[in-house]
């Protein structure tokens, strides 16, 4: 038999890919020019990235971080790039960063809202983490009486004495749930309400006439900035998750009057703007309240962006709620659990889950919405952006601060979205 | 304090608010501060610096009035306060006085029960416009895109006097005044529309100010006043003349630097000798002491050094005395006689 010329006796080497289908022009040509339409969206696309850069590089370039008035700025840019020539007077931003940051609180006393901050990162690692030692969850407890007193300063025994109600309510509890379990927790929830209305504020005075040790004493005008939404979220955020529980779970209650109170409460604050509640806080209740009557007004604006906020995180978790099988319930009660050790172990853990990402979209919101506070003439972020343009040295400068503003809210918001994404994955036990 | 004052105002809640206490001047003395109503931040009246002090033409006023009643003109709590909630603010007893660029009307001083006790500036609603648009007055403007800031007195203005006119408008609702610049800056209107005195400010901001130019016509008198609650006539007469001070000190050439000296003896003009208290007992007559006027000359100046300080032609917003000369010097600036 002759040899077939045309068989191949020998392996050929192995030939590169195409080099359309490999590497960088294979993703390129998949993902950006895979059709007459995606190939347009790409060109279109280019072309707002080109005009968007091409506009605001340059003037991000040309910027200027020392001078002490817009002319000057617009004098230096002129004289450095040529005439006609517009840049970035970050000037502004380097003059009055400080005043953005903690609004008109003392200079000297910037070290309080510093270590306020850092205590809260301490405070927020057990909560946040479960890597942290649970004993430092008695410190996260703490930290609202001590982030008051370091804020507001005045006697050390005012927060000490506040915190000893949560004493009195333990004791209380303890010593009256042997003899009938409802009796303990009536006056559980009482007697720290007798305490702080009627015994709180003289055993103060008294410990304060002997030991006086305590801060100088801020007012709530000295607050502004990112100093005051971070107060107001971070309060409304820490009151209105727990406020939110309670709610939910009250609305799905047999029980008739507190089912009631939940619906009306969590319908009525939703169905009202939160810029009304604010104008609630701050005009209406000075009216009704006798003249003289120190109320605090972020005290006042806490307390209506907690309420309206536990009236939206009631929903969310609802969701969560009913997301959950019937069979778990089921399961709870067969195992025989009463109704809190169920909701404790078996509802809520699952429920919040569920509801991670609407309860941290609800945060993100809350702590945006403490701009609208600028309505009732406190001192946000954005009503200092405008009082800082007011001044003769920055009247004209318009993008600078409000980039430095927005950057600062992305931080916040963005570090709480990818918390939540990382409580997703971490507890994530399905297999979907 | 948190949750005592939160239960003691629940308690008191119920108790209803009825009559006020003691008189303002007993209440700013007994807190040893005066709480003045002011802008949050418009150019030359109101601003707070880099320290977080608050300056401007408007708080030049309340430091007057401090610096008579407690002798210092820096014990002054500025409250700022938004167009919304400043009259409600003085009503509710936050604030002892306003001076906050808001115009004298009819409604105001009747329905709202304020008294407007001294116009500190006389201001019109005017027209900006650029110059290559070749207008030349608001008469051409018939068709014209503007922007204006809403709820103002001045949206109703514009809508009165175009139809007036016979002439039709496109207007460009705005939030407030940052908004407005940069709108009309970056051509979407052909024409702002606001107080004559911010047009002038915000002109002054732009970086080509010379192309764009101010008409002539002024659409509205816009009286920006001292404003004090109804029912305490000492203290709306110890705001009004503490405001007339400061006039009467500009026409009688009475400034910061010279009152010291003015005050030490008593001169040859008897009005200089009965305002600074050398001769006469004027001072005592609504419970200040003698020099009280000394005093508020001494915070800031006259009125014409703080106008030139504030405002005036020498600083970027370069406003011209105009209407708020004295009425020596053909402006509206009119001081009743001390006697």
């Amino acid at each position: 038999m002759a040899d077939p010329a045309y068989v191949r006796d020998q392996m050929l080497p192995p030939q590169k890919a195409p080099s359309t289908e490999v590497g960088t022009p294979r993703w390129i040509r998949e993902n950006l020019f895979s059709g007459p339409l995606n190939t347009f969206l790409t060109v279109a696309a280019l072309y707002a990235v080109y005009v968007v850069v091409g506009t605001i590089g340059p003037w991000l370039s040309r910027s200027v971080w020392n001078a002490s008035t817009l002319q000057e700025c617009r004098a230096i840019v002129e004289a450095t790039y040529g005439a006609g020539k517009t840049g970035a007077c970050f000037a502004v931003i380097n003059e009055r960063w400080q005043q953005i940051l903690f609004g008109f609180y003392p200079r000297d006393l910037y070290w309080r809202p510093t270590l306020t901050l850092v205590l809260m990162l301490v405070a927020l690692g057990p909560v946040l983490f479960t890597w942290v030692p649970r004993v430092f969850l008695w410190f996260s407890f703490a930290f609202p009486a001590v982030a008051f007193w370091l804020l507001w300063g005045g006697s050390v025994w005012l927060p000490i004495t506040i915190l000893l109600g949560f004493g009195v309510a333990y004791v209380v509890f303890r010593v009256l749930t042997p003899i009938n379990g409802l009796l303990g927790i009536v006056a559980a929830i009482v007697a720290p309400i007798l305490y702080w209305l009627f015994i709180c504020g003289p055993l103060e005075e008294a410990i304060h006439s002997l030991i006086p040790l305590g801060l100088h004493q801020l007012y709530s005008d000295d607050f502004g900035g990112f100093l005051l939404s971070t107060v107001i979220g971070v309060s409304g955020i820490a009151f209105s998750l727990p406020i939110g529980i309670l709610l939910a779970l009250g609305r799905q209650s047999d029980l008739f009057i507190v089912k009631t109170a939940c619906v009306a409460f969590i319908e009525g604050f939703r169905g009202v703007p939160l810029i009304t509640l604010l104008f609630v806080a701050s005009l209406l209740l000075n009216y009704f309240l006798p003249p003289g009557t120190e109320f605090d007004i972020i005290l006042r604006v806490i307390i209506m962006v907690t309420i309206f906020s536990a009236a939206y995180m009631a929903e969310v978790i609802r969701g969560g709620l009913a997301a959950l099988p019937r069979g778990q319930y089921e399961a709870a009660d067969s195992l025989g659990l009463d109704y809190w050790q169920a909701q404790r172990l078996i509802v809520m853990p699952q429920a919040l889950k569920i509801s991670i990402p609407g309860i941290v979209g609800n945060f993100i919101g809350l702590f945006k919405d403490t701009t609208l506070v600028s309505f009732i003439s406190l001192q946000d972020p954005l009503q200092l952006v405008s009082s800082i343009r007011a001044n003769q040295e920055w009247n004209g400068i318009y993008w600078e601060l409000f980039m430095f503003v927005g950057f600062l809210f992305f931080l916040f918001c963005f570090s709480m979205s990818r918390y939540s994404m990382y409580l997703e994955g971490k507890l994530k036990t399905d297999h979907r | 304090m948190k949750k005592t004052v939160l239960f003691g105002t629940l308690a008191a809640a119920a108790v209803v608010a009825g009559a006020a206490g003691a008189g303002t001047l007993e209440d700013v003395i007994a807190r040893g501060e005066l709480n003045c109503g002011s802008n949050a931040g418009l150019a030359g009246f109101s601003a707070p610096d880099a320290n977080g002090v608050y300056q401007g033409f408007d708080v030049a006023m309340c430091r007057a009035v401090a610096a008579a009643v407690l002798g210092d003109p820096m014990k002054v709590k500025v409250v700022p306060l938004s167009s919304e909630t400043r009259f409600t603010a003085l009503s509710a007893g936050e604030v002892d006085m306003l001076s906050r660029t808001s115009t004298w009307t009819y409604s105001r001083d009747t329905d709202l029960k304020l008294d407007f006790v001294g116009v500190n500036y006389y201001d019109g609603q005017g027209f900006m416009v650029k110059k290559s648009l070749g207008v030349s007055s608001a008469k051409e403007l018939d068709g014209a895109t503007v922007c204006i800031q809403t709820g103002t007195t001045t949206e109703l203005n514009l809508a009165d006097y175009f139809k007036a006119n016979g002439m039709t408008y496109e207007p460009v609702p705005l939030k407030d005044n940052a908004e407005a610049e940069q709108q009309y800056s970056s051509g979407a209107c052909d024409v702002y529309t606001t107080d004559a005195s911010g047009l002038a400010a915000t002109r002054a901001t732009f970086a080509d100010a010379s192309e764009h130019v101010l008409l002539p016509e002024i659409i509205s008198k816009e009286p920006l006043a001292l404003v004090v609650r109804h029912g305490d006539d000492q203290w709306a007469d110890i705001v009004r003349w503490t405001f007339n001070a400061l006039l009467t000190a500009e026409e009688l050439g009475v400034t910061s630097t010279n009152v010291d000296e003015m005050a030490a003896a008593p001169g040859l003009n008897p009005e200089i000798n009965r305002l600074l208290g050398t001769e006469g007992e004027l001072g005592a007559m609504m419970g200040l002491s003698k020099d009280w006027a000394v005093k508020a000359i001494k915070a800031g100046g006259n009125y014409g050094e703080l106008f030139e300080a504030n405002i005036g032609a020498s600083t970027p917003i370069g406003l011209s005395r105009g209407l708020n000369a004295l009425w020596t010097q053909g402006g509206l600036q009119y001081s009743p006689p001390f006697r």
